[in-house]
């Protein structure tokens, strides 16, 4: 195949188009999983779902009752519900910040997944070449940096509803995501610790993170960092829980006590920004745990993806390589987002003074033992080594 | 009332970092997540609805397809929200039931008036009005939610006879024993 033409585009042009095709991917998946949280929240409690819903000029179409049955048809009207019905703006509000809150959600939910890869290739060297939008050096540094930008949405959303219940609801998410953001980066220090090991070059890039977890067959670098790290997986999946503001630490918008949180005053299409804004935080925080703990793209523990794709006669194309890389990395995220939701339909939501504590007196000093006791570890086998 | 001092045990450290707990949870919802829905899928799938149900007031006939009503208004009158409005009429003289006499013109049930008492029922002579299972009435307009004589049939059918009273007089006539 010749893709000189697109490669003969200018940089910038080549880009967009990659960036648009991410977001057009992430967009909508983020939008299906408000479906899969309907479905899977109706499996779990012994109902069926929405499964009614179907176009009448589509119903004679044969097997087409399998995506009635699984909603989409439900999640396409939802979806021109929401971009179609009309958007009341509360009075009293402050209108400027009050449209800005979804759109600054959508910001940095969208920009974070440009420096997570999603798959590899082997390019004509043999060499694994990452598939990112950006292959930066600081790649989790970035990741951390951009997605706690989201809570200024929250915080913003609650105080220009001008409203009790929204600002209380800003106010929490503040002080939680603040809280469990310290434990949540001092969990992954000891991962590059370990990658950065004396002497080597340094580096916080996501994809040489999967690339430490991609050795074949019993080898030191064939184990997910799972079974290495297992209390900073544990610490960084419960603080990511925190980050996303999903049950059990969805204090922001606790419907018991703050009838819908920092979004109560909002309706229509920017509500529903910020629930897509929502799941692809989930997503992208999701991808990010399963790059440092789950091996990326790897399908098992010691057999990466490159065995796999020469076991299938694709090593040599890089389309269909990457193509399987990046459906084994979507499948892990589809776990994830169930794991997710299997999560909130099992755990009742945590008190505030709970999720403090938890994040304060607990999660915290965790962090810092498991860092500490790593840290000497580390240094130890660096020692034995020299 | 006794008072029973129950010991309440310290929880042990596993308990107190919740994780046994979580998973067992998650153990139970997963479970739940495989077992077959309880739920109906309402218009097509119907609740099974007991015999003695009181559901809209209908009209029956019986097996031999003989309309039991013969108009003798005691529903309408013990009708507490007078839901019931009957204009009685004579049965042809050639019609193979001249002997029963009477029938009714028209028989409405107002359903926005019925209350679902069943006194209607419990009153009647003949046996020919029963609450049945059916239990959504709907309409766009108030004399939609009027069933006439021929909708109450409809929503009747056949029940089922005792007692076939109108045969036996018939063939008591004929044996010359009228009472």
């Amino acid at each position: 195949m010749d893709f000189s033409l697109y490669f003969n585009l200018p940089l910038w042009i080549r880009l967009t188009i990659q960036g648009t095709a991410v977001i057009l991917v992430l967009f909508p998946l983020a939008a299906a999983c408000s479906m899969a949280e309907r479905k899977i929240s109706a499996w779990l409690q012994g109902r069926p779902g929405p499964n009614r819903t179907i176009p009448p000029i589509l119903a004679w179409v044969p097997g087409i009752s399998i995506f009635q049955k699984l909603g989409l048809f439900q999640l396409a009207a939802d979806g021109g519900k929401f971009l179609f019905k009309e958007d009341a703006v509360p009075g009293g509000v402050n209108k400027f910040y009050f449209i800005a809150a979804p759109i600054l959600a959508m910001i940095p939910a969208l920009t974070t997944v440009a420096v997570v890869p999603f798959g590899a290739y082997l390019d004509s060297a043999g060499k694994l070449i990452p598939i990112v939008l950006a292959d930066l050096d600081i790649g989790l540094l970035a990741v951390f940096a951009v997605s706690s930008l989201g809570v200024y949405a929250v915080i913003l959303a609650g105080w220009a509803s001008n409203s009790k219940y929204p600002f209380l609801g800003g106010v929490r998410a503040s002080a939680q995501l603040i809280s469990y953001e310290l434990s949540m980066t001092l969990s992954v220090l000891p991962v590059f610790l370990w990658i950065n090991a004396p002497g080597g070059d340094g580096t916080l890039s996501l994809f040489r993170v999967v690339e430490m977890q991609s050795g074949s067959g019993l080898a030191w670098d064939s184990v997910w960092y799972i079974f290495y790290f297992p209390l900073s997986a544990f610490i960084f999946l419960v603080a990511l829980f925190a980050e996303t503001n999903r049950q059990p630490f969805d204090m922001p918008e606790s419907e018991s006590d703050l009838v819908g949180g920092f979004h109560t005053e909002y309706g229509a299409f920017k509500w529903s920004l910020f629930f897509v804004a929502e799941y692809c935080h989930m997503i992208i925080g999701s991808a990010v745990f399963i790059l440092l703990f789950f091996g990326g793209w790897n399908p098992l523990p010691g057999m990466p993806l490159a065995d796999l794709a020469g076991w299938l006669h694709i090593a040599d194309q890089p389309i269909l390589m990457g193509l399987l890389g990046i459906s084994i990395f979507l499948g892990k995220i589809f776990f994830s987002i169930f794991f997710f939701m299997w999560v909130r339909w099992t755990l009742p939501r945590f008190r505030y003074d709970q999720v403090m504590n938890i994040g304060w007196k607990k999660l915290l000093p965790l962090s810092i033992a498991n860092l500490i006791i790593y840290t000497l570890g580390i240094a130890g086998i660096a020692l034995l080594q020299k | 009332m006794a008072v029973i001092q129950v010991e309440r045990k310290p929880l042990s450290f596993a308990e107190r970092t919740y994780i046994p707990q979580i998973i067992g949870g998650l153990k139970t919802t997963f479970k739940h997540l495989l077992k077959p829905t309880v739920t109906l899928q309402y218009p097509e799938q119907r609740p099974e609805i007991s015999k003695n149900y009181r559901g809209v007031p209908t009209l029956v006939k019986d097996p031999n397809g003989r309309e039991k009503c013969v108009s003798c208004q005691l529903c309408e009158f013990v009708c507490p929200p007078k839901a019931i409005r009957i204009t009685p009429g004579e049965i042809d003289a050639d019609a193979p039931n001249a002997h029963v006499e009477k029938g009714p013109k028209t028989f409405d049930i107002d359903m926005l008036r019925c209350i679902y008492c069943g006194l209607c029922q419990e009153v009647c002579p003949e046996e020919a009005i029963w609450l049945q299972n059916q239990f959504s009435m709907s309409g766009y307009t108030r004399a939609e939610m009027v069933n006439d004589k021929e909708k109450l049939y409809e929503l009747g059918g056949t029940l089922p006879d005792q007692h076939f009273k109108w045969d036996k007089k018939k063939a008591a006539e004929e044996h010359g024993n009228a009472h």
